[in-house]
């Protein structure tokens, strides 16, 4: 089969790349092993440092609302982070004192949600936190099955009942002038976060629970489907497997599920992750990239890839793919003219490009830019 | 120091992350409480029932086998095998006589098919559900598959001569479906292979591919099946034939659960063995051609199966149905029927059976199309019945909107 451009990798990178080819009247197809890091997502954007206005379209386009305003967001452990632009319903603040008083709401029974650990951080920068965890019928079904009542369990449910929940905190405010929830609304319905800080008399902050983040998945199910909208092919649960290169440019790659059935295209996107999706591997003498085989940049000596300090910065999780100005994937010293690695498997390669999400997205435009601007083959 | 170079584990349980992507994505955890769930029946379970067997936990059979924890998961833990394959090693429990009939297709249909319009009559009747549904709790509220009095094979084999006049020969695994119930679409099949100089042979003598055996914990008549089957494809393909196949399920069997879950070596014939859409597309691409009509307008849903979806196989479907000018084509969103073959059909799965198909069934109803596309027949008795549209095998639409 064949295609303009095949994507390996359905994540952020992946689906922001596909979707700018497919509206530039490209026929795409996207290669995914499983989900990917979108089920992680804070929600939040780092280090995109100016004013993005085609990531926000992009976005907009998916039915996705984003805001830019630079400053810090919250991370589950009453942590802050800088971050500029977010999903509409995670809140940026311009310095982390963000209330005087704060009400944390979380359920009966639900683990992954550190409501003391949020209070504690929050304590810290001199806010002053109250706990209440609603007990709602409603749920008695999920709590029958104790160790699978997680985020997207109860995000189910609550698209349903995020009234009652309403309800319920403005019976318990007294004189807080925020309310901490966690990310649990808006899996389908993307007005819920909306409609609930208009019914609660004090600022709403939505903060992350333990993964399957639900902001992550709805960003996921809204890019996924903007894409097959505008005709792309998502290939869900497949591996590419190896690759035809010849002459310094990728011809087809092969796939766990096609087999003997090769996608062959004009240009190819590397998306495929770091470590955890296994667009990167490791054992312990050397780190590589499977499918194309790509140079990667790392320590030789082994004993370098660890810091000693577990919470210190790891030099591993900044390896990566080497690649030339316009992300080309290098191997054996040569650039393949037609393939792009992009998002995280550049590790820290590239820093000019920020981390994570950002990293994700700006590469992601990179490359598109490079391939509609190169002659089809 | 000696270290292991890779991590190797039987299923990939080993690489389970605990990252919970799988649990996001289960049909039956977000309608069935007392189902514990892909990760805990999974990779968590399985660790404790290495331990010990004890710990192997019966709301196991709730797991419907759709293969989407598979899919999603990002470090390639075979969840669903995982299940399945430890209800094969641990459930002592007998199947029940309900489970039994369920699960014996091929021998239901041998059955029911020389008496067909009056098993037709009789099954349709409120007291022949309510029978059923007390004495052997099948779900009255079910419409039963139809029988044909005529079987696919008894068709194909009087066309023998016609079929072996082209050039080029594939063999078909036509499943009990199209013998018993709908020699349709195996006729379809039949006219559009014969549209690409293709004759079609039948194996000789398929058995049940005896997906409903394993989930009905009879898999030691699934495993007898299994040799059978990998013995008759060996003969087609060794005579140089591919064998095509129109059930999605009966296919993801054949080819993965056979070696995968009842350790039935089938390296030698697994490459060959495709379904028809599949077959078809690679036929076109190669330079065969298909004229279609150029009256044919119609809008169509395409609903990728469960198993369809794990083969990764949908795309074919998907591109072929394209093609067809005049044919409005919308992809409907990646989600289970519900109907997961004869779980449906129980009276304790049904109502979860209709919550998990809901979301798919309200897209159809606001999509509004003339038909749903399907490979799989399960899906095509749950959403019919539950939405009252048609489906129909994209063979079937092909073979529609060729032109004669």
């Amino acid at each position: 089969m064949r295609f303009d451009t095949v994507i390996i990798g359905g994540g952020l990178a992946g689906l922001v790349s596909s979707i700018s080819l497919q509206q530039a009247g490209q026929r795409t197809a996207i290669i995914s092993t499983g989900q990917n890091a979108l089920h992680f997502f804070s929600g939040s954007f780092e280090s995109m440092e100016e004013a993005p206005r085609r990531t926000v379209e992009l976005f907009a386009e998916a039915g996705i609302r984003l805001h830019y305003s630079p400053g810090v967001r919250l991370t589950p452990l009453g942590t802050f982070r800088d971050a500029a632009l977010s999903l509409e319903d995670i809140s940026l603040f311009p310095t982390p004192q963000f209330g005087r008083k704060i009400l944390l709401v979380s359920f009966m029974g639900y683990l992954d949600f550190f409501t003391s650990f949020l209070a504690e951080g929050l304590e810290k920068q001199g806010m002053s936190c109250r706990i209440r965890s609603l007990d709602l019928p409603e749920m008695e079904q999920l709590e029958q099955s104790p160790s699978e009542m997680r985020s997207v369990q109860i995000a189910r449910t609550m698209d349903r009942i995020w009234e009652k929940v309403v309800q319920e905190i403005r019976v318990l405010l007294r004189d807080e002038d925020t309310v901490v929830l966690p990310q649990v609304f808006g899996l389908q319905d993307t007005s819920v976060p909306g409609r609930i800080r208009q019914g609660i008399p004090a600022r709403v902050v939505f903060a992350g629970t333990m993964p399957p983040s639900v902001p992550g998945i709805r960003t996921q199910m809204l890019l996924k489907r903007r894409y097959e909208v505008l005709g792309g092919t998502y290939l869900m649960g497949d591996e590419a497997t190896g690759a035809d290169v010849r002459d310094g440019r990728v011809r087809s790659i092969a796939t766990k599920n096609l087999d003997t059935h090769g996608l062959e295209a004009g240009h190819f996107i590397l998306a495929s992750g770091s470590y955890f999706s296994k667009g990167l591997r490791s054992n312990p003498f050397r780190i590589n990239e499977p499918v194309f085989g790509l140079d990667v940049d790392y320590a030789e000596d082994r004993n370098r890839w660890y810091h000693p300090d577990f919470s210190g910065e790891q030099p591993y999780m900044g390896y990566g793919v080497r690649t030339d100005a316009v992300l080309h994937g290098i191997r054996d010293g040569q650039p393949i003219r037609n393939l792009y690695a992009i998002g995280s498997i550049l590790g820290r390669t590239r820093p000019e490009l920020g981390s994570a999400a950002g990293l994700a997205i700006r590469s992601a435009f990179v490359a598109v830019d490079e391939i509609l601007k190169s002659d089809p083959e | 120091m000696k270290l292991q170079e890779y991590t190797e584990s039987k299923y990939n349980f080993e690489e389970c992350m605990k990252c919970t992507v799988c649990t996001a994505y289960c049909p039956v955890l977000q309608v069935n409480p007392l189902y514990p769930g892909p990760k805990q029946a999974g990779p968590d379970g399985e660790r404790l029932r290495l331990k010990d067997p004890y710990f192997f936990n019966y709301a196991l059979k709730y797991c419907m086998n759709c293969k989407r924890c598979e899919v999603v998961c990002p470090s390639g833990v075979k969840v669903a095998d995982l299940i399945q394959a430890a209800r094969i090693k641990y459930d002592r429990s007998k199947p029940k006589l309900r489970d039994r009939i369920l699960a014996s297709t091929d021998f239901m249909g041998s059955l029911a098919r020389p008496f067909a319009p009056v098993v037709n009559g009789v099954t349709g009747l409120g007291i022949t559900k309510t029978a059923l549904d007390t004495l052997l709790k099948i779900e009255r509220q079910r419409t039963f598959p139809r029988y044909s009095a005529r079987s696919f094979e008894a068709w194909l084999r009087r066309r023998e001569k016609e079929q072996a006049a082209f050039p080029e020969q594939v063999s078909y695994f036509h499943g009990c479906y199209v013998n018993y119930n709908e020699p349709k679409l195996g006729k379809d099949l039949v006219k559009v292979l014969n549209a690409l100089g293709v004759g079609v042979r039948l194996l000789e003598k398929e058995k049940c591919c005896g997906i409903a055996l394993i989930t009905n914990g009879m898999s030691e008549d699934a495993t007898r099946h299994a040799r059978h089957n990998v013995s008759v494809l060996r003969k087609a393909v060794s005579e140089g034939r591919k064998v095509v196949t129109t059930s999605s399920s009966c296919t993801l069997t054949l080819r993965d659960e056979y070696p995968n879950l009842l350790g039935v070596d089938n390296a030698d014939v697994r490459d060959a063995l495709l379904m028809a859409t599949r077959y078809i597309f690679e036929r076109i691409e190669a330079g065969a051609q298909l004229r279609f009509r150029t009256d044919y307008h119609r809008k169509v849903a395409y609903h990728v199966p469960c198993h369809m979806e794990r083969l990764g196989w949908g795309i074919f479907s998907e591109k072929l149905l394209r093609m067809i000018p005049g044919l409005e084509f919308t992809l409907l969103d990646s989600a289970c029927c519900g109907m997961a073959g004869t779980y449906g059909f129980k009276k304790e799965n049904y109502a979860a059976s209709q919550a998990v198909g809901a979301p798919l069934f309200e897209q159809i109803r606001a999509v509004s199309p003339d038909i749903v596309a399907c490979d799989c027949e399960t899906c095509k008795w749950q959403i019919e019945m539950s939405t009252g549209y048609t489906v129909q095998n994209p063979v079937s639409i092909l073979a529609d909107a060729l032109d004669e």
